[in-house]
């Protein structure tokens, strides 16, 4: 048999693997890998900055479900992709992200551009391998990807260094994976799973919480089925937009710290809680001993971890999401919830999410029409902040795949890069990035990306001038002294954006932005428009940190004593079906 | 806190005990005790760790070190089937008035005198922590100048740990 180098290992093991586009730059301990790519059928693209390839890779995953590949070389290139690695690992994105490593020999010597990059992405990778020799290659990528995809999904790293992808072996694929110390368990125990339907049967007040692990596992169709058959509403964690469609009757939206308040009081008052691929995250539950606690409480998750951490479960469920409801539908029988939809569709008419139009713009407008001018059909990410719990909010999520945001690092910064990623895994549909002037600031340096690949992203810029959610906490927490959240010395971004070759537009007035979004659409470029919104614009309702949900800020009832508005009220499809089910 | 004994399987390679370490400092989890070697399979290491910790943590730490790739089995030892030891090597001074009853006091703990050099004794002793305790207790008058611990090492009455394959 031929002998092939490493970096031709590489290449070969990642077409094994269906890798169509990977994401990174080349330098010094990479050059072997870079110089293999070049003629192969891999597209590469060249981020800016490597923070930026992780975020491509992660956009990537998200929006396909496949796994996204970043490249990086030693040193600074390395350790430049450490925001994006704890992103998708604490949002549990697959990405396989492959270092160049100074020589195996000169390890731990100091040597230029090497930095101990196992040890530094350790605690947030999945699994990270140096490989020391050629002969291991071939097994560590396909471990690699299995590892990435499989369970709960998440970011493994592979330290390359350059000797190994210059020495020759002969290249066999291990057709399987066998890792001992590495069995998810897939499917749920049937024990637990008809425990969990006794549950259902007896609730009268029953609510699905689902999380990104819906959407991770391809469960929306199995989440949606539950919901309908037994007459289940629905709210979903931020990173489970998508996993349940919001023009459904039975959707609650999003729950949590900037959720709705009528979906907050249902989940203080339900008899059951079923968290399916969700975690009882922070933002999520507010004060936790306060959180849900009339309800008994389900939980499926493919990650023993996560079950009873924060909140302890009754009726704990590990496996697989989809697996798991695939089961449980076939048995499922809704208990008697009339009367308790009823009670939500008046929380739902009485709690809406309220703004009054000021001088200057409202970002939530500006996403209200973003959302029906793409008919909700638009692929979204965002980066950290207000404009992000108004994406939230405001945008109708209707598919999985469609909202791509870093829920638990919180990332500024993830949007734009993730956009570009996404844009690579679904061409042909429209991409947002709904942003924020703070956050688009941390890599619009990838523009040159954008424009470079004639991509046709759409960039709303939500300009507050300010790092608005710290503004908004300022306010509210710290006696309003803005300590560093005013942006000054802001470049005017249309035509920032208009430098890189991309289509800059700025948008001042309410008539404007309609006009301006559907120009947008048409125009086959990258086009980043520049809303100057209102700067002082709360994002209401909010549960402070450490709070229970009925200590909510920002009321409807509040907000509309103090200042009036117009009231929001979400619209569904098909508003008679629950009288009619 | 009470204390664990966790039991864990791990892949005989570099970088596994940095894992372990690792994730006990970044989740907050005291390790009382943690001693590593080489098991009857050469590409297996037996990781013993003593951790102080209520149920629900320990539960975490369970699952926490499950959820590690290279680690292969994890396994609490209860204390109704814990069979463990330590080893200690202790040095104390002694002179011409003390010696012989040190000497007898280390002899009715099976203490092994390892060393004699000038006024000091180096005793090893082997056994559980209430022996170990106790050797510390009867040493204390005569002055510990140095003491060392092995960490627990500890197998279940129960036999074998089986590995699913």
């Amino acid at each position: 048999m031929t002998k092939l180098t490493g970096a031709k290992i590489l290449i070969e093991c990642l077409k094994k693997e269906g890798v169509e586009v990977v994401f990174g730059i080349p330098g010094g301990a990479n050059l072997p890998t870079f110089d293999a790519l070049f003629d192969s059928s891999i597209k590469v693209i060249m981020s800016r900055h490597e923070q930026g390839a992780a975020h491509m890779a992660d956009g990537y995953a998200r929006a396909t479900g496949k796994v996204g590949v970043c490249l990086a070389t030693s040193g600074p290139g390395a350790t430049n992709l450490v925001t994006g690695l704890a992103t998708a690992f604490m949002d549990s994105i697959p990405i396989v992200a492959i270092t160049g490593q100074v020589r195996t020999y000169m390890i731990g010597n100091d040597a230029f551009q090497e930095a101990d990059t196992m040890g530094i992405t350790r605690p947030i990778t999945k699994h990270s391998y140096l490989v020391r020799e050629v002969k291991d290659l071939a097994r560590v990528i396909r471990e690699s990807f299995f590892i990435a995809a499989t369970g709960r999904p998440g970011p493994v790293l592979i330290d390359l260094p350059v000797d190994v992808t210059l020495a020759e072996a002969e290249f066999v694929y291990p057709k399987e994976v066998n890792i001992r110390g590495y069995k998810p368990t897939l499917q749920g125990h049937a024990g637990q799973v008809k425990k969990a339907v006794e549950a259902i049967k007896h609730s009268k007040r029953p609510i699905l919480y689902a999380g990104g692990g819906v959407i991770a596992s391809g469960a929306a169709a199995e989440l949606t089925e539950l919901a309908r058959k037994a007459k289940i509403p629905v709210t979903t964690t931020l990173l489970g937009l998508g996993a349940f469609p919001e023009s459904h009757p039975l959707s609650l939206g999003m729950l949590g710290m900037h959720g709705f308040e009528y979906t907050n009081y249902a989940v203080a008052e339900c008899d059951l809680l079923i968290a399916v691929g969700a975690r009882f995250d922070d933002r999520v539950t507010g004060k936790v001993d306060e959180f849900a606690k009339k309800a008994k409480k389900v939980q499926i998750d493919v990650d023993p971890s996560q079950i009873s951490k924060t909140v302890p479960v009754d009726i704990p469920i590990v496996g697989d999401v989809k697996a798991t409801l695939k089961e449980l539908n076939t048995i499922v029988e809704g208990g008697e919830t009339n009367g308790w939809l009823k009670q939500i569709e008046e929380w739902k008419k009485k709690y809406p999410l309220l703004y009054k139009e000021k001088k200057k713009l409202l970002p939530q407008f500006v996403i209200q029409q973003i959302s029906e001018a793409t008919k909700g059909n638009a692929v979204v990410a965002t980066g950290v902040g207000q404009h992000q719990m108004w994406a939230a909010q405001f945008y109708r999520f209707n598919k999985p795949r469609s909202f791509l945001s870093s829920g638990g690092l919180g990332t500024m910064g993830y949007g734009f890069p993730a956009a570009i990623g996404a844009a690579f895994g679904r061409p042909g549909e429209v991409v947002f990035d709904i942003d924020g002037d703070g956050s688009f600031e941390m890599t619009l340096n990838e523009l040159a990306t954008a424009v470079a690949n004639h991509l046709q992203i759409k960039v709303a810029i939500l300009n507050n001038g300010h790092h608005g959610m710290v503004r908004q906490w300022q306010d509210l927490f710290y006696k309003g002294r803005h300590a560093q959240s005013k942006l000054t010395g802001q470049p005017d971004f249309a035509r920032l954006a208009e430098a890189y070759g991309a289509v800059g537009m700025t948008i001042t007035k309410q008539e404007e932005v309609r006009p301006a979004i559907e120009r947008a659409l048409k125009t086959p470029k990258t086009v980043l428009m520049n809303f100057l919104v209102e700067e002082t614009e709360n994002c209401w309702p909010m549960i402070a940190p450490g709070k229970p949900a009925n200590e909510m800020l920002g009321t409807y009832e509040t907000l509309s004593k103090e200042e009036g508005g117009i009231p929001q009220h979400r619209k569904f499809e098909t508003p008679g079906e629950l009288s009619l089910s | 806190m009470p204390k664990h004994t966790i039991s864990a399987l791990v892949e005989n390679h570099f970088g596994v005990l940095s894992r372990v370490s690792g994730l006990f400092s970044a989740r907050g989890f005291n390790i009382d005790s943690l001693a590593v070697g080489e098991t009857e399979d050469p590409t297996i290491s037996r990781m013993t760790i003593v951790v102080d910790a209520d149920d629900r943590t320990l539960e975490q730490v369970k699952k926490q070190l499950n959820r590690l790739i290279d680690v292969i089995k994890v396994q609490e030892i209860p204390s109704e089937e814990l069979l463990e030891r330590e080893i200690v090597l202790v040095r104390v001074e002694f002179n011409h008035k003390n010696r012989a009853e040190i000497l007898e006091a280390m002899n009715a703990v099976q203490g092994k005198v390892l060393d004699t050099s000038g006024n000091t004794l180096t005793i090893e002793v082997t056994g559980d922590q209430t022996k170990v305790h106790s050797v510390f207790e009867l040493l204390k008058p005569y002055g510990i100048l140095e003491i060392v611990r092995s960490g627990r090492i500890a197998l279940s009455r129960k036999g074998k740990m089986s590995i699913k394959s």
